[in-house]
C-alpha cells in the first residue's frame, strides 16, 4: 500500500512537472460524466438517508428530525446550500458533518466516538453521515450555493481556510496548492483543478457529495479534505475540526453563488 | 432407540430443507455458457446469433471517453422493426456478454445500462427481430485518472 | 440482506420510462478470488405480466440502474422489478406509472 502511494507520488511529481498543457479545454470528460450522472445509484443513498434521518438512535431514543441545520430545526429544503455557517448554540462555525455530529451528540445523547466511529464508510458498508449527507444534501439541489459570511466568524474560517490551503507542512512539504496551484496540471487524465479560483471552484463544490464510480462509495467533502491530507502526508485531521470546517469554508465561499446540482457523481 | 429415530428425523428434515433451497437459483435461466465465452465469437455462438449483419438500426449512445471503467453508461436503442432480444457485448472484457434483454409485448427494445469495462474496447449489440440477428458495434475509450484513492 | 432498491416510472411522449436502482455488488470473480456473487436475472412486469427479461452479468456496474421503456403506458399502471442472483437471493419494488 505505501509502495503504490508512493510510486503514485512519484509519477504525480513526474506528471506535474512535465504535463503538457490542456489549456481551456471544455473537459473530454463531459459527457461522460452528464451520461454517469444520470444512471448514478445516487438516490439509493438519499433513500438510506431518509431512514437514518427519522430513526430514532442513541441513548435518548431519539430521530434527527429536529436537529437545525441553520435553517430552523428539521428544515431540510435549502440547509445544505447554507453551509456552513455560524451556529450559536455552539459559537462556532460548522459544516453539514460537524453539524450532524452534534445533533447526534445533543439530540439523540450519542458519545463522540460512537457517534463519528467508522465515519467514513466503504463500498460494503457506507456511514451514516454519508447517507445522511446524500439526503440532506438533495433537499438543496438547484439552490445557489451560500454559505454564512456575515458573521465574523463565519469571515475567520474563511481567513483560516486559505491560509491552509496555502500552507506547506508535512514530512513532503505539501499544501493544497502543491497540486492545486497551478493551472493546466494533470495527473494522468484527470485535470487538476485549481480551486482557489471561483470560476474552477464552482462547478466542482456544487457537486459533493458524490458517488466515486471508481470504488462505488458514496463520499462527502469531509472526507476529500481527510483524504487529501492522507496524500499530502499530514498527521489525520480530526473529523469536524476547526481546520477541516474552514478548508470546507474556503472551498465553499470561493464557490459561492453556484446553483448546487448535487448529490453527484466523480470519478 | 427413540433418540436414533429422532436424529434421522432431525437429519433427513435438515436435508430436505437444504434441497428445497437449492432450486430457487436454478429455476431462472441463465446461460452460462454465453456467459462464460471468452471471446464474442463463442458468446455468439452459444447466444444462437453466430452471424449477425452490421445495421444502421441500432443506436448505441455511449460517451466517446469514460473517466473510469467501473461505470461506463451505454444507451441502446433499434429501431428494427419487431426487434425481441438485444445482447450487449464489450469485446475486449475477459468475458465479453454483458447482458441480454428479451422484450415482449408491450416492452420497447431500448435499454440503458452501466457496464465495468476493463480497457478500451469496441462495444458489440446484436439486435434479434423476426428470426434474423443484426449488430452495430461502437467504440468507447477508458482512461484511468487520479492518483488512486 | 438485500439493500434499498427503488423505482421511478414516468409518462414520456408515446412510451413509460422506467429507471431502476438496486443495490448490489456486482462481484466479480476476480474482485472475490473466485467466488463472484452478482445478479444473474431481471424480470420487469407491466401490470402483473411480464414484459422484459433479462439476463445480465458480472460485467454489469455495482449498485445497478437500468432504464427501460414500455410501449405507451397510462398513469397507475402497475410496474414491478424483481431481481435474482447467483447465490439465490432476491429483491423487488414496484411504483405505479406518474
Amino acid at each position: 500500500m505505501m509502495k503504490r502511494a508512493l510510486a503514485c507520488t512519484a509519477a504525480c511529481a513526474a506528471v506535474l512537472a512535465f504535463a503538457p498543457a490542456l489549456a481551456q479545454q471544455p473537459s473530454p470528460f463531459a459527457e461522460y460524466q452528464r451520461m454517469a450522472t444520470e444512471s448514478a445509484p445516487v438516490e439509493l443513498f438519499e433513500l438510506g438517508g431518509e431512514e437514518l434521518w427519522k430513526k430514532p438512535q442513541g441513548p435518548k431514543g431519539v430521530s434527527l428530525e429536529k436537529c437545525d441545520l441553520g435553517q430552523g430545526p428539521g428544515v431540510l429544503k435549502g440547509a445544505y446550500a447554507g453551509l456552513p455557517r455560524y451556529f450559536a448554540d455552539v459559537d462556532r462555525v460548522m459544516d453539514l458533518e460537524t453539524r450532524l455530529l452534534h445533533c447526534m451528540m445533543t439530540l439523540q445523547g450519542r458519545s463522540r466516538e460512537e457517534a463519528a466511529k467508522g465515519v467514513f464508510g466503504n463500498a460494503d458498508r457506507p456511514s451514516e453521515m454519508e447517507y445522511l449527507s446524500a439526503y440532506i444534501a438533495g433537499h438543496s439541489h438547484g439552490m445557489p450555493l451560500r454559505p454564512g459570511m456575515s458573521h465574523a466568524k463565519e469571515r475567520a474560517a474563511f481567513e483560516l481556510g486559505r491560509k491552509l490551503y496555502f500552507h506547506r507542512a508535512g514530512s513532503w512539504d505539501f499544501s493544497c496548492a502543491s497540486c492545486h496551484g497551478e493551472e493546466d496540471k494533470r495527473i494522468r487524465m484527470s485535470q487538476l483543478p485549481v480551486l482557489y479560483k471561483p470560476a474552477v471552484a464552482r462547478p466542482l463544490i456544487a457537486t459533493w457529495p458524490a458517488y466515486r464510480v471508481s470504488n462505488s462509495q458514496f463520499k462527502t467533502i469531509q472526507w476529500r479534505m481527510n483524504d487529501c491530507y492522507r496524500q499530502m502526508r499530514m498527521p489525520e485531521p480530526v473529523f469536524g475540526s476547526e481546520a477541516m470546517v474552514a478548508l470546507v469554508q474556503f472551498l465553499t465561499v470561493t464557490a459561492q453563488g453556484e446553483p448546487y446540482r448535487g448529490p453527484a457523481i466523480k470519478r | 432407540m427413540m433418540q436414533k429415530r429422532r436424529g434421522l428425523l432431525h437429519a433427513a428434515g435438515a436435508l430436505l430443507a437444504a434441497a428445497l433451497l437449492k432450486p430457487v437459483a436454478a429455476l431462472a435461466a441463465w446461460n452460462k455458457a454465453a456467459f462464460s465465452s471468452k471471446s464474442s465469437a463463442d458468446a455468439m455462438k452459444s447466444l444462437g446469433t453466430p452471424s449477425a449483419d452490421a445495421s444502421g438500426g441500432i443506436v448505441i449512445e455511449a460517451p466517446q471517453i469514460a473517466e473510469n471503467g467501473a461505470v461506463v453508461p451505454i444507451e441502446i436503442t433499434s429501431s428494427i422493426p419487431g426487434t425481441t432480444s438485444l445482447a450487449v457485448l464489450v469485446e475486449r472484457n475477459p468475458y465479453p456478454l454483458v447482458a441480454k434483454f428479451d422484450f415482449m409485448e408491450g416492452a420497447l427494445p431500448f435499454v440503458k445500462i452501466n457496464a465495468k469495462m476493463g480497457e478500451t474496447s469496441d462495444v458489440r449489440v446484436i439486435a434479434t427481430a423476426g428470426g434474423k440477428h443484426y449488430q452495430a458495434t461502437k467504440e468507447i475509450k477508458v482512461t484511468i485518472g487520479g492518483c488512486g484513492g | 440482506m438485500a439493500g434499498p432498491m427503488k423505482m421511478r416510472a414516468t409518462l414520456g411522449s408515446g412510451y413509460t420510462d422506467v429507471r431502476v436502482l438496486m443495490t448490489h455488488p456486482m462481484a466479480t470473480e476476480q474482485q472475490t478470488k473466485g467466488q463472484p456473487h452478482f445478479i444473474q436475472n431481471l424480470t420487469v412486469k407491466l401490470n402483473g405480466k411480464t414484459v422484459i427479461e433479462g439476463e445480465i452479468s458480472q460485467a454489469v456496474s455495482r449498485n445497478p440502474v437500468f432504464s427501460f421503456r414500455l410501449k405507451g403506458g397510462a398513469k397507475g399502471d402497475k410496474i414491478e422489478v424483481s431481481w435474482l442472483d447467483n447465490k439465490g437471493d432476491t429483491n423487488r419494488t414496484e411504483t405505479a406509472v406518474a
